[in-house]
């Protein structure tokens, strides 16, 4: 999409006759407020549900196949990427039956790495751009950060937003700058991040979720994983409300990925229950959600060794990352 | 005066306080350093040798001693690493609280295993004698089981005894004091760390130890104690991957427990297995008034042998 079809289309959904931060907060700010009590108490009651037997290993199969295996750090080595590579299309090599993740989620500089090690897998190469992970640089910037990692191969952008121009309300330059982006993305898909964790309340949550998806967004995303609180359930809750009504208004569906602080089998269970109930089926696929985690994958090896051999697993029996 | 006080100073001359309401003990599990309630929410009662009621124990379940695996294996790598001077002053001062506790240890023991106070106090004697001569071997087990090898080369060969990990213990069903530190202490002397499934009929002094060991130095999920039914945990502890090796010292005169079944179970993933004491299937408990030697704590140890070049 490019920058005026964009503009174009936002005008059109906001009824306005020109695009500016004025019509963008009136409609921003006129989307209901989220009622935290209620929005807590829901996400929370969604985590009770008990997920067994034949449920327990098809939730477990799904997640392993969603996971955005992700290295994100200053000490990232080629051979660390490769590692990670090898583990993304072979999780457990004591059993085939294991399926690979989603994608591999690296730094700028290690897609050209990531790419070659996941030739003709299937496996997407997600890089994070745009000054990851404070977005603090100039647009020109950001943009050749980006366009760098699509030139290298990346199929999947993970982008940030100006959380300091959100907060101040400067939503129009929010919005230009995800349209840039977008556009700098050429085929790759783009996943906005919106930093949840610094945006205060479920209001700014909601509201930025819409911001991302009418600026063209392909996956709404809530963490970089580097500030705490990272991904929670009632966040994620409110996203997946967002893109479900979304699809009400355009028809277009937008995925929802939450990353940081998901290690455990039950958690990412949590997730998928909430994925059916406020999304809908629909989003049951890599396509269209997505887990950023790490160890997430090795304690869903643990669970799945545990219902193949029916006895319980140690770290000696999963790969080290 | 406030009404309060007048009322506590009435009631204190009254000449025959009302009798008072008994504080029933719902006891839980130690597991990392914390009490926690049993994950299944389950409790049962314990009674003395004579039937009558003492408390309620909770009743572990599996996830249990999945959790308690969990923060034992998390806990191994710092306790292994701790300085064997340090685990000895750490275990010496077990010694010492278990010594200021004496009293709840007596009554416990007497109340469990159904002796007079007199031979209940000999055992917590024995306990806590047996507690600290485990703990005096820290800093000198690797004298005696290591080794310097001659070799026919310009090396130095050392061979090291290194802790074997997390070991899964069946606590003796009888003795429920002295034989229960007889087994604790030998397998984190070491650097081990341990989950207990303690005595299913007795598990009273154990749980008074697991208060014991979170108020002295221990670190959390070193010793994890949980108590329930052995035959439905041990299968579980034996067959669990995480778990490097089973005493299985405690099959001995539990209900529904085959001890060949365990270490079955055990053999999976290559366990130590310690086999309980008689013959053939014929578990007993062996007599924990005999002085131990290193057999326990030999039992838990792997050997390192480094080849070191040796200048000239």
């Amino acid at each position: 999409m490019s920058t005026t079809t964009a503009t174009s289309r936002a005008r059109d959904l906001l009824g306005v006759s020109s695009l500016s931060n004025a019509s963008l907060t009136t409609w921003l700010h006129g989307l209901p407020g989220v009622d935290q009590v209620g929005c807590e108490a829901r996400a929370a009651a969604l985590g009770t549900r008990s997920i067994k037997t034949t449920s327990k290993a098809w939730a477990i199969d799904t997640a392993i196949g969603m996971i955005d295996l992700t290295t994100l750090e200053g000490a990232d080595t080629e051979g660390k990427v490769r590692s990670l590579c090898a583990k993304a299309v072979t999780p457990d090599p004591l059993d085939p039956t294991t399926p690979h993740v989603a994608a591999v989620c690296v730094y700028n500089d290690m897609v050209g790495i990531a790419k070659d090690a996941l030739k003709g897998t299937g496996i997407h190469v997600a890089a994070v751009a745009t000054a990851f992970p404070s977005g603090r640089a100039s647009m020109p910037v950001k943009l050749a950060d980006t366009k760098d990692a699509v030139e290298a191969g990346a199929d999947e952008i993970d982008m940030v937003i100006d959380r300091g121009a959100f907060l101040s309300g400067r939503y129009r330059q929010v919005f230009d700058e995800i349209v840039a982006t977008k556009e700098a993305c050429g085929q790759a898909h783009l996943k906005v991040i919106l930093e949840t964790g610094e945006l205060v309340t479920y209001d700014n949550v909601r509201r930025a979720s819409w911001l991302a998806m009418l600026a063209g967004a392909d996956f709404i995303k809530t963490s970089t994983g580097k500030i705490s609180p990272a991904a929670t359930l009632p966040v994620t809750l409110i996203m997946l409300e967002a893109v479900r009504d979304w699809r009400e208004l355009t028809g277009e569906m937008v995925g929802v990925k939450p990353a940081g602080g998901i290690r455990t089998t039950k958690d990412a269970v949590k997730y998928l229950v909430m994925v059916n109930e406020i999304a809908g089926e629909d989003w049951l696929t890599p396509e269209w959600f997505r887990f950023g985690a790490s160890s997430l994958l090795t304690d869903l090896q643990l669970q799945r060794q545990k219902l193949a051999t029916g006895a319980y697993s140690g770290a000696d029996y999963v790969t080290i990352d | 005066m406030s009404p309060a006080k007048t009322k506590k100073a009435a009631k204190a001359t009254t000449p025959s306080a009302p009798k008072r309401i008994d504080v029933r003990k719902t006891y839980k599990l130690y597991v990392g350093g914390a009490f926690p309630r049993s994950e299944s929410g389950r409790s049962y009662e314990v009674r003395d040798a004579k039937g009558a009621f003492l408390a309620n124990a909770a009743m572990g379940s599996r996830k249990d001693v999945r959790d308690a695996v969990v923060k034992a294996r998390g806990a191994q790598a710092g306790w292994a690493g701790a300085t064997a001077y340090n685990r000895g002053q750490v275990l010496y001062r077990v010694g010492e609280v278990l010594e200021g506790r004496r009293e709840q240890f007596v009554a416990e023991v007497a109340a469990s295993e159904g002796v007079t106070r007199t031979r209940a106090n000999a055992l917590v004697d024995q306990a806590i004698d047996r507690w600290i001569w485990y703990a005096g071997w820290s800093d000198k087990v690797a004298q005696v089981l290591g080794n310097l090898n001659p070799v026919a080369g310009p090396y130095f060969d050392i061979s090291a005894p290194e802790p074997t990990g997390v070991v899964g213990v069946l606590a003796p069903q009888g003795s429920s004091l002295l034989g229960l530190v007889s087994v604790i202490a030998p397998a984190i002397v070491t650097g081990n760390t341990v989950v207990v499934l303690t005595s299913e009929e007795r598990p009273l002094p154990a749980i008074s130890l697991g208060e014991v060991l979170a108020t002295s130095d221990v670190p959390g999920g070193v010793v994890n104690l949980i108590s329930g039914r052995t035959a439905e945990m041990a299968p579980w502890l034996a067959s669990h991957r995480d778990v490097n090796a089973v005493d299985l010292t405690g099959a001995a005169d539990a209900t529904d427990v085959d001890w060949a079944d365990l270490e079955v179970k055990a053999a999976d993933n290559l366990k130590r297995v310690l086999r309980p004491a008689g013959s053939g299937s014929d578990a007993v408990e062996p007599d924990w008034a005999e002085q131990p030697d290193l057999s326990r704590v030999r039992a838990y140890l792997e050997t390192k042998t480094v080849w070191h070049p040796k200048g000239q």
